[in-house]
């Protein structure tokens, strides 16, 4: 299988980013452009029939730990990194009554 | 119109980067990395800086990096610099959803009326889930996971309390407290490790055999430290998506 297959994920999550309507939707959909960007790193490191990178007795074949402690980092940071993006669509919910891409779009232009 | 657009960009995205890495070897197929020709083969050798005579478990003493766990070794030894970057960014990110929301008194009520099992039930739960979270926590450089997913379970915890008991409040001066003071301990352990060794987060206790609960070094502390702070920082984040904006 092609690794690059990965970035369908990728192009599905920028489809949304660039149709969707609604704010949240808009969030969710960063998620999953960062979902197809994970799947590709463990891709990287993956191996037919390997073990994973923890020593025990007679392990060979070792998959590649180091895309796995890098993702470790993405998922962290992208998890609160949504919490605040959240946040963010509250806060213009108290503001604005709507997270519709247009009203907020057409009020925020008329102030 | 605008879909359209859309679907036209993304598929000639699509087009020109399967047309363009596919072809070179920077994508080694499903399956088959090559190991040999990586930096990653260091890290499980435990060879970055000097030769070994090879890792074997329950016996190596003295390697570079004391944890079972590869991944563990490389985010909290290896490259700890970058873990410390990393908590930093969360540190960041919750004291935004804090500094936007602002201080509030009230949290958001429940649609129904919990009653008593559920109350003493997700209590007991709560003990469960916290234990879990703290040995995941701690076993960090043996096990799959580490501070971060612990960090996560202790935070699921608090959220469990909050979601099955109507007038529960945790005390959120006592996480941002902790929080701080855990930050703090990484940045002392780090510049520890520059007194004594040289090098700034360098480990300098004794590594143990490999596979052991008191091996790695300083790795389950930190990790203890970092399952603490992430653990705060996502409740205190909780907090605030669970309490009404403040006027």
């Amino acid at each position: 299988m092609n690794p690059l297959l990965t970035f369908l994920v990728v192009l599905i999550g920028l489809y949304g980013l660039s149709t969707s309507k609604n704010i949240i939707k808009s969030v969710f959909c960063v998620t999953i452009t960062e979902a197809g960007v994970i799947l590709l790193f463990l891709n990287l490191g993956n191996l037919e029939g390997g073990s994973i990178p923890i020593f025990a007795e007679g392990l060979v074949n070792i998959v590649d730990p180091l895309p796995q402690a890098l993702m470790i980092t993405t998922i962290v940071i992208g998890s609160t990194v949504t919490a605040l993006a959240l946040m963010l669509c509250i806060k213009i919910f108290h503001h604005y009554g709507s997270v519709e891409w247009d009203v907020v779009l057409r009020d925020g232009g008329e102030e | 119109m605008k879909k359209v657009l859309a679907l036209v960009f993304v598929l000639v995205l699509g087009a020109l980067i399967m047309n363009h890495l596919n072809d070179n070897n920077l994508f080694a197929g499903f399956g088959d990395a090559m190991l040999e020709n990586r930096v990653s083969q260091s890290y499980i050798d435990r060879d970055a800086t000097e030769n070994n005579d090879g890792v074997v478990f329950d016996e190596s003493l003295d390697l570079e990096s004391g944890a079972a766990n590869t991944v563990t070794a490389i985010v909290a030894d290896y490259r700890s610099f970058d873990t410390l970057g990393e908590v930093t960014v969360l540190f960041i990110s919750s004291f935004g959803v804090a500094l936007l929301l602002g201080q509030s008194k009230k949290r958001i009520a429940l649609e129904f009326k919990p009653n008593f099992m559920l109350k003493i039930g997700s209590r007991a739960l709560f003990a469960v889930i916290l234990m879990t979270g703290v040995f995941v926590s701690i076993h960090g450089h043996l096990t799959p996971g580490g501070g971060f997913p612990g960090g996560a379970m202790i935070a699921s915890s608090m959220l469990l309390l909050y979601l099955a008991d109507d007038e529960f409040r945790a005390k959120m001066r006592g996480f941002k407290i902790l929080e701080s003071v855990m930050g703090v301990f990484y940045i002392i352990l780090g510049l520890a490790g520059l007194m004594i060794t040289g090098f700034f987060l360098e480990n300098f206790l004794d590594n143990g055999a490999l596979g052991t609960l008191f091996s790695a070094g300083m790795i389950p502390i930190v990790y203890i430290i970092i399952g603490l702070k992430v653990g705060s920082e996502i409740s205190s984040v909780i907090d605030h998506f669970l309490s009404e904006e403040g006027a």
